[in-house]
């Protein structure tokens, strides 16, 4: 992880000229952490939601916290947020606690089923929003980039969930703020909705914002994150760009015709942890695909028709978080 | 930055909120012409019927519209807004002080629509008089703020149009808003309520210009008490509802 933050580094620092960042920096000093944390731990009552997470994100770096449900991200966010304080451990954002970064100005969020206050008209909430911020965007304009302006007029309670999701995005928006910090943000928003969420943020990653998003929709992690943190129960299981996490699944598979094949002797090359045969057709599944041809060839070399299957984002998924459904409950004490 | 919108934006919204304004507003308008106007030559604790009526009434309707601008904070909790502003830069502080301000800003028409019916119906007081009695009103009206605040901590969205009748209609009753019914202990005890010096601020208004100093001590007891419980209740709330 060390080399991909450090190349990420360096990449984004230089696109960032926002208004914070001579400030940030002198913060940050030679740690040029976005969001840090160590060890934060955090439990509801017998349950603990967070054991033990360590993560550190790079200004500019656009990251997915991605798990099951009850896997401890929204846990996570709140701590990130200065919303609730962890038991152990520590997080901080560029350089300093959530709560003096949140006083700054320098954070902006959606939190799940955080709804626009009622009594209030669109364009007025996000005015009022802009106004806590030392140095907000042109509500008009922020209106209009996220397809708002049309609802501009309309009562917060009378919005659809489509709606009030463009609302709240524009509302995240205005701020300015350097890192965005979005837990669930499409939960409940339609296909084309979604199109439209990733579209908006797409072009704020593409300004140097830090942006963290919780979801436990894969093609949105795959699709939109330069790096994924895949979080069960309460713990990263795994941290990487999402090739590297397919990769480190190993759940490519190879499959071959090789008839009267030694399952055994199959079973044990190396990078092969499994084996099925079907009549003629073996399907070897590998934790490393490449050196397992390699041997399959060197050992086998009547082998044909040999077909290398790429593993997929929910395989790896699926393997690395375990029973991505087991309740929580039982994941205590852990 | 300054907390200024904010300010505006809870006036504002306290100002839509019809179904409050009818609480605030018409019902002691209504109460207060079909009762005072039938009893215009009553007399009640020693000052004209009309008189003391229309400070309790402007009272009622004062404790309605403060508490449930204070309580309107339960809406904003479950439909998350509450949690959304802790993180914005706004500061708790500057969140509880607009709170207080578009309570009394609500506050204000309520009374002066009252006193403005006791005129019709000759109330009588000089201008130190009237100036008095509405300085009463506000400073008792301060319980009453904070009870709308730790009320919008404590329940649901949904259930608070209830609990902000129940807790009004309660203090209205025994501090004597609706005539005093109490002698005794019963009398004694509803001294302790701040809603007794509002229903009096008439009076005490009309007849010393204040109140005694139990009043006072009474008030501001209270509010004390009542402002470090919502400091409180804040701390408290910051899980998801």
């Amino acid at each position: 992880m060390t080399n991909v933050m450090g190349e990420l580094c360096t990449i984004s620092l230089p696109r960032k000229a926002s208004h914070v960042h001579d400030g940030v920096m002198a913060a940050v000093g030679v740690d040029m952490a976005g969001v840090k944390a160590i060890d934060l731990t955090k439990s509801y009552g017998s349950v603990q939601a967070v054991s033990g997470i360590d993560f550190s994100i790079a200004p500019g770096e656009t990251v997915a916290l991605l798990g099951p449900n009850g896997a401890g991200k929204s846990t996570t966010i709140d701590m990130v947020l200065g919303l609730s304080r962890p038991d152990r451990g520590s997080v901080s954002v560029f350089g300093v606690p959530p709560a003096s970064a949140v006083r700054a100005g320098w954070v902006g969020g959606m939190l799940q089923s955080g709804f626009p206050p009622d009594l209030l008209k669109v364009r007025e909430f996000v005015t009022l929003m802009a106004s806590y911020y030392p140095h907000p965007l042109r509500v008009d304009d922020v209106l209009r980039l996220t397809g708002a302006h049309e609802l501009a007029d309309r009562w917060t309670k009378k919005l659809s969930g489509g709606q009030a999701q463009r609302a709240r995005v524009a509302a995240a928006l205005v701020g300015n703020p350097d890192l965005l910090v979005l837990d669930e943000p499409t939960a409940g928003i339609d296909v084309e909705g979604r199109h439209e969420f990733w579209e908006v943020m797409r072009g704020v990653a593409a300004q140097g914002k830090t942006v963290i998003f919780a979801t436990h929709y894969l093609e949105e992690a795959d699709a939109f994150a330069d790096r994924i943190v895949l979080i069960a129960r309460g713990r990263i299981v795994a941290d990487g760009p999402a090739t590297e996490i397919k990769a480190k699944a190993g759940s490519r598979s190879v499959r071959a015709t090789l008839p009267h094949a030694d399952v055994e002797a199959l079973r044990a090359l190396p990078g092969v942890r499994a084996v099925e045969r079907h009549g003629d057709s073996v399907v070897l599944s590998c934790s490393d695909a490449d050196r397992a041809l390699a041997s399959l060839f060197a050992r086998f070399p009547e082998v044909r028709d040999v077909e290398v299957r790429g593993g997929t984002l929910e395989e790896a998924f699926l393997e690395l978080t375990g029973d991505g459904n087991a309740p929580r409950a039982e994941e205590t004490g852990r | 930055m300054s907390g200024a919108t904010h300010v505006r934006y809870e006036v504002v919204r306290s100002l839509r909120n019809h179904r409050s304004l009818v609480f605030s507003l018409a019902l002691p308008l209504v109460l207060y012409y079909s009762i005072a106007g039938g009893n215009r030559h009553a007399t009640s604790a020693g000052v004209s019927f009309p008189l003391y009526f229309m400070a309790a009434m402007a009272a009622y309707g004062a404790m309605f519209a403060t508490v449930s601008t204070g309580g309107h904070l339960a809406i904003d909790r479950t439909r998350g807004w509450a949690r959304q502003l802790r993180i914005t830069p706004l500061r708790a502080r500057t969140e509880m002080v607009a709170k207080v301000l578009a309570a009394y800003l609500v506050a204000l028409p309520a009374l002066a629509l009252v006193f403005l019916a006791g005129v019709t119906l000759g109330a009588h007081l000089d201008a130190a008089q009237w100036f008095e009695m509405t300085g009463l009103l506000l400073a008792g009206l301060a319980p009453f703020i904070l009870m709308g605040l730790i009320l919008g901590h404590l329940v649901p969205g949904d259930a608070l149009v209830p609990a902000v009748g129940g807790l009004v209609v309660v203090f209205a009753l025994l501090g004597g808003v609706f005539g005093s019914f109490f002698n005794g202990a019963m009398l004694a005890f509803t001294k302790l309520l701040p809603s007794y010096w509002l229903a009096h601020a008439g009076k005490d208004a009309l007849v010393s210009g204040d109140w005694p100093a139990q009043g006072w001590i009474l008030v501001a007891v209270w509010t004390l008490v009542l402002a470090l419980l919502a400091a409180l209740a804040y701390r408290r709330d910051t899980g998801r509802v």
